[in-house]
């Protein structure tokens, strides 16, 4: 799974490598031994709540904050203990950092000048970056002037100025609203994919590095929890935070038995865990895997029997495309399940509160994950 | 686990990594600390020499020194001259204190001597701890020199240094020395009350009601700055003095003395104290007075229980800097002190009166103790301030109330009349003849070439220092701000340069004048040809008002994004660029007023200059209080006034030229 899925980058080269990275402030342990491989042309993702670790990555990848141990190679070339100016790169930053007394023009210029250019080529460069960005006619605006999202795509252009071999995005889109944020991710992306520009975004917010990324790199507490694509983060996590860091998931506690699983009184096949038997568990699965019985067009696949429990509708939520219905069964315990059911399916088999429906945990979308042990 | 995680991880430990400095951080780190030499050597090392200073002590050694007489029948034994004192019991231990310029004849420790006789005379010197004086040639060897009597009575006893507590023994057991403390701390804790009093008064009435002329209040409140801090003495001298316009109102007391001092120290704090308080009140916050209201709390009980309790840290800080702006000026006692000892006053006596240097030190010492206590307590209050004005508030806005408006216009008026009443005594007292004789206006008494106190070149002169210290300490005080506040990495040179930039706000003008003396006027430092030059002066001044213009570069500078730098590495730009092209443009209103504020000092400050002037580089303030001194008053007062219109002027033309400049370079701000 370490092949990036970007289009036509056959043989991917590793364009910036991580080996080993540890950062530490005092006592505090921010980056804890961490390694990673961005290949050429990518778009990569650090994804993670707040305090993980992923800014103080991007900012060691920038030599902004040099960790402590550990190395980085851009292109080949060891940068590990070089100065911010020494390296190859350019940043956006949520506050984007645009010079408030120059005008957009004169930001976007400002590393191509003092750089041996001809004024003549840097303004053809300038109006290139800005017709890049779709914003030929703002170059004699002040920021102070411009809307959020115009400030960020200057801020952009300005970073892109200097064809910098790694683009370092620091929660660029954080400080818009959420409309803005929605086109502009998608207008960065294009950027991105044309230009070709290996990418590395620093985000909190999931849907963004979902959408936008060629891999994420889920982090937790200063380390790595899982490298992949969107599909393979979103589909298949490898860790019960990952799990329930992105998207929606049912968590119940339980244990091994035998080669399945059981939660209060029932007992469910499920995907591979490679467990002990009788190890304390946590099971997981997505609302939206939850596949009510009966419904036309979604009975279960292999139609097997097994999985399947009879459940009471406790609750019902309306989101517009789709309902969210709070489960439960008392054979599980307290567990209450969330499942996603399709306006039609809602309607098809007359679910409303109080009634009883059978719904089917389908076994490969049913995963185990070892219990946490208590602190 | 993550598979490529896993792959890469070679267990082996991962090597530390040494960050490699940019050329950047290199030039950034010569500049901090070729600033911080700058404020070692004119400051930390002067008040090393002046703490050293106030440790030794002089006496004659007498046991180093023995004598052999040939009175014609061969060489006596050696005698020590402390022996010889012995039998004649003619020094007591007192008389042989002496300080670091003391000289002692030999021949009084032979009675019978007569510079006619033949006979011949022998000293030496036991060790090299002493010296002696033959006319003006320096003896400081073991070996035994020989004289006729006629070169013997030339011959001077030099004390000898030692270090001890000696000058502190004599400080605290001379009453009229030591009462000045209680006088100090007495005075300056007086004013201060009054002082803070009158201007949360003043403060409260300009943020809590809707009164008219505010802006005229807030002018005239700030008078005082413009003016040194002994142009109220003069003033008053002539409102209360001995032939005061209204003396009556004393009712017999005198205006030479405390009354005088308080009075004078209440107007030339008065605005330092107003510019603390107004911000204390200015941030506090609009809900909790909704509250009030929506609880039927009554305007009295909101005052006590909201007003106040958020103006405490601002109240507390103003009443700190005012005690240590009354304990250490030296101006005002001066001029009005009569005979009341103050601690500054006392400095100058010491040095300038007795030309002992030594207590002068002892006496600056103790000035230093109220002075760093005062300090500490102001800096430990301004943090609370700032964590406190960071929380989310809403402005509280004044509402219309007859009676209070009438009230808070009523009160403001007053201390309005009492500031420029005060000012155009002054301007009247230069422009009339000869009071109370001869009150037909004229010019005469700006005729200073006349006076002492060194002429209109005094008044030249001051300009000079003011534009020399506006630009140079601009300069230094912006550049060295920047560097310590941009520069990564290297934490403990930025601590000690912080450090030693809030250090000058805890010394005493006095204080700082003095060691200048100690450590620049030594012949063996290398420094030495720049004591009595106009670059010493603009040295001690730049020195004197580092703090409070640092840490205005360092709140101008903290507003600008902590990434500007960031962006400016990664597109490969030298820092200087950025810093002509962007830090300096958006810092420049800050900029301009650390130049005002540096040039409006550089005219008024009289403590720190008084000792390092020379006839070629005399000033403005120090001729008031030289004319005044010497019984010049009308004189004095004018110059006093030419100091207080150069400063308005200044401040026209620094309005002026900000709002143009404002205009061009910031046109963002507008946008």
């Amino acid at each position: 799974m370490t092949e990036p899925t970007t289009a036509g980058t056959s043989p991917a080269q590793v364009y910036l490598k991580i080996d080993r990275l540890t950062k530490k402030f005092g006592n505090f342990t921010a980056l804890d031994d961490v390694s990673l491989e961005v290949y050429e042309g990518e778009f990569i993702c650090f994804l993670g709540p707040s305090g993980c670790g992923k800014t103080t990555f991007l900012r060691a990848i920038a030599g902004l904050d040099i960790q402590t141990s550990g190395l980085v190679y851009q292109d080949g070339v060891d940068i590990s203990a070089l100065p911010p100016s020494e390296r190859d790169f350019g940043i956006v930053f949520q506050s984007y950092a645009l010079f408030p007394n120059l005008t957009s023009w004169k930001n976007v210029a400002f590393g191509l000048e003092n750089q041996k250019l001809d004024k003549s080529r840097i303004a053809a460069r300038v109006t290139e970056l800005l017709e890049l960005v779709g914003l030929p006619e703002q170059g004699n605006k002040y920021p102070a002037q411009l809307s959020g999202g115009q400030q960020q795509r200057i801020a952009l252009a300005r970073a892109l100025a200097t064809s910098p071999g790694l683009l370092l995005l620091d929660e660029p889109l954080s400080a818009l609203d959420a409309k803005v944020r929605g086109h502009l991710r998608h207008e960065m992306k294009l950027l991105q994919r044309r230009l070709g520009v290996t990418t590395v975004m620093v985000t909190h917010d999931q849907e963004e590095a979902l959408t936008m990324a060629d891999r994420i790199v889920v982090m937790n507490q200063g380390v790595i929890e899982q490298v992949g694509t969107p599909t393979e983060i979103y589909r298949e996590p490898d860790t019960l935070f990952v799990a329930d860091f992105i998207g929606a998931m049912n968590q119940a506690e339980g244990r091994i038995e035998g080669t399945g699983i059981t939660i209060g009184e029932l007992s469910f096949a499920a995907r591979d865990h490679g467990l002990a038997d009788g190890a304390s568990i946590v099971a997981a699965i997505r609302p939206e895997d939850i596949v009510p019985r009966g419904a036309e067009g979604e009975t279960v696949a292999n139609g097997s029997s097994a999985n399947r429990i009879t459940v009471e509708i406790e609750d019902m939520e309306f989101l517009g495309s789709f309902w969210r219905v709070s489960l439960q069964n008392p054979a599980l315990g307290d567990t209450r399940l969330l499942a996603d059911m399709s306006i039609n399916a809602v309607r098809h088999m007359d679910v409303e509160i109080g009634s009883s429906i059978e719904v089917e945990l389908p076994a490969d979308r049913l995963w185990v994950f070892p219990a946490k042990t208590p602190a | 686990m993550s598979a490529p995680a896993a792959n890469l991880t070679n267990r082996s430990a991962a090597p530390l990594i040494r960050p490699k400095t940019s050329k950047d951080d290199r030039i950034m780190l010569g500049f901090i600390l070729v600033i911080c030499l700058y404020l070692l050597i004119t400051l930390a090392l002067p008040l090393y020499a002046m703490l050293s200073k106030s440790f030794s002590t002089f006496a004659f050694d007498l046991s180093n020194f023995e004598f052999q007489v040939d009175a014609g029948d061969g060489w006596s034994e050696p005698l020590s001259a402390e022996t010889l004192n012995q039998r004649l019991n003619k020094f007591s231990p007192a008389e042989l204190a002496t300080s670091s310029d003391g000289r002692l004849g030999v021949v009084d420790l032979f009675p019978d001597f007569s510079f006619r006789s033949p006979t011949m005379y022998r000293i030496r010197q036991v060790n090299l701890k002493s010296s002696f004086l033959f006319g003006s040639e320096r003896v400081a060897d073991t070996d035994w020199h020989e004289y006729s009597s006629n070169d013997f009575r030339r011959i001077v006893l030099r004390p000898s240094a030692s270090i001890g507590l000696e000058n502190y023994r004599t400080y605290f057991s001379t009453p009229s020395l030591f009462h000045s403390i209680e006088n100090s701390l007495w005075i300056a804790t007086l004013s201060t009350i009054i002082t803070v009093s009158l201007a949360f008064g003043f403060a409260y009435a300009l943020s809590r009601s809707t009164m008219r002329f505010k802006g005229i209040f807030r002018l005239i409140a700030m008078i005082p700055i413009l003016v040194p801090s002994l142009l109220p003495g003069i003033a008053l001298v002539y409102l209360f003095g001995n032939q005061g316009m209204i003396k009556g109102l004393l009712l017999g007391e005198s205006i030479y003395g405390p009354i005088g001092i308080v009075i004078g120290s209440v107007f030339f704090t008065f605005p330092h104290a107003l510019i603390i308080i107004a911000t204390a009140l200015a941030i506090s916050d609009a809900r909790l007075y909704e509250a009030a209201i929506a609880l039927r709390a009554s305007r009295w009980k909101t005052f006590w229980t909201v007003t106040l309790p958020g103006a405490r840290y601002g109240l507390i800080s103003a009443a700190f800097v005012v005690f240590n702006l009354v304990i250490t000026d030296f101006g005002l006692p001066k001029v009005i002190g009569g005979g009341y000892n103050m601690l500054a006053v006392d400095i100058y006596k010491q040095v300038i009166g007795q030309q002992n240097f030594e207590m002068g030190a002892v006496v600056s010492v103790v000035l230093l103790i109220p002075a760093l206590f005062a300090f500490t307590i102001d800096r430990i209050v301004q943090k609370k301030q700032v964590a406190q004005l960071s929380a989310r508030s809403v402005p509280y806005e004044a509402k219309p109330h007859r009676q209070f408006d009438w009230i808070c216009l009523i009160y403001c008026s007053l201390v309005a009349i009492f500031i420029v009443g005060l000012i155009a005594v002054c301007q009247y007292a230069a422009l009339i003849k000869f009071w109370p004789y001869n009150l037909s206006l004229s010019l005469a008494n700006y005729n200073f070439e006349v006076m002492d106190g060194g002429g209109w070149d005094s008044y030249i002169n001051s300009i000079q220092l003011g534009l020399y210290t506006a630009v140079a300490g601009t300069l230094v005080v912006f550049i060295g701000a920047y560097m310590v506040e941009k520069i990564n990495g290297f934490a403990t040179t930025r601590s000690a340069f912080q450090f030693l930039a809030m250090m000058p706000m805890a010394i005493p003008g006095m204080v700082l004048g003095l060691a200048y003396i100690f450590f620049f006027n030594d012949p063996a430092n290398p420094l030495n040809s720049i004591y009595a030059t106009m670059g010493i002066l603009v040295i001690c001044t730049v020195t004197h008002f580092y703090t409070v213009s640092h840490l205005t570069a360092v709140t101008a500078l903290k507003q600008m994004d902590r990434e500007f730098e960031a962006v400016s590495a990664s597109l490969k730009q030298p820092f200087y660029r950025l810093f002509s092209r962007v830090t300096v443009p958006v810092c420049l209103p800050a900029i301009l007023d650390i130049s005002i504020y540096l040039f409006v000092n550089a005219m008024t400050t009289v403590s720190a200059v008084i000792f390092l002037y020379s006839p070629d580089t005399a000033l403005a303030s120090v001729a008031v209080l030289n004319m005044d001194d010497a019984g010049d008053i009308a004189p004095a007062a004018a110059m006093g006034m030419m100091i207080f219109y150069t400063n308005v002027g200044a401040r026209l033309i620094h309005q002026f030229v900000s709002r143009n400049l404002v205009r061009r370079t910031q046109a963002w701000r507008v946008a």
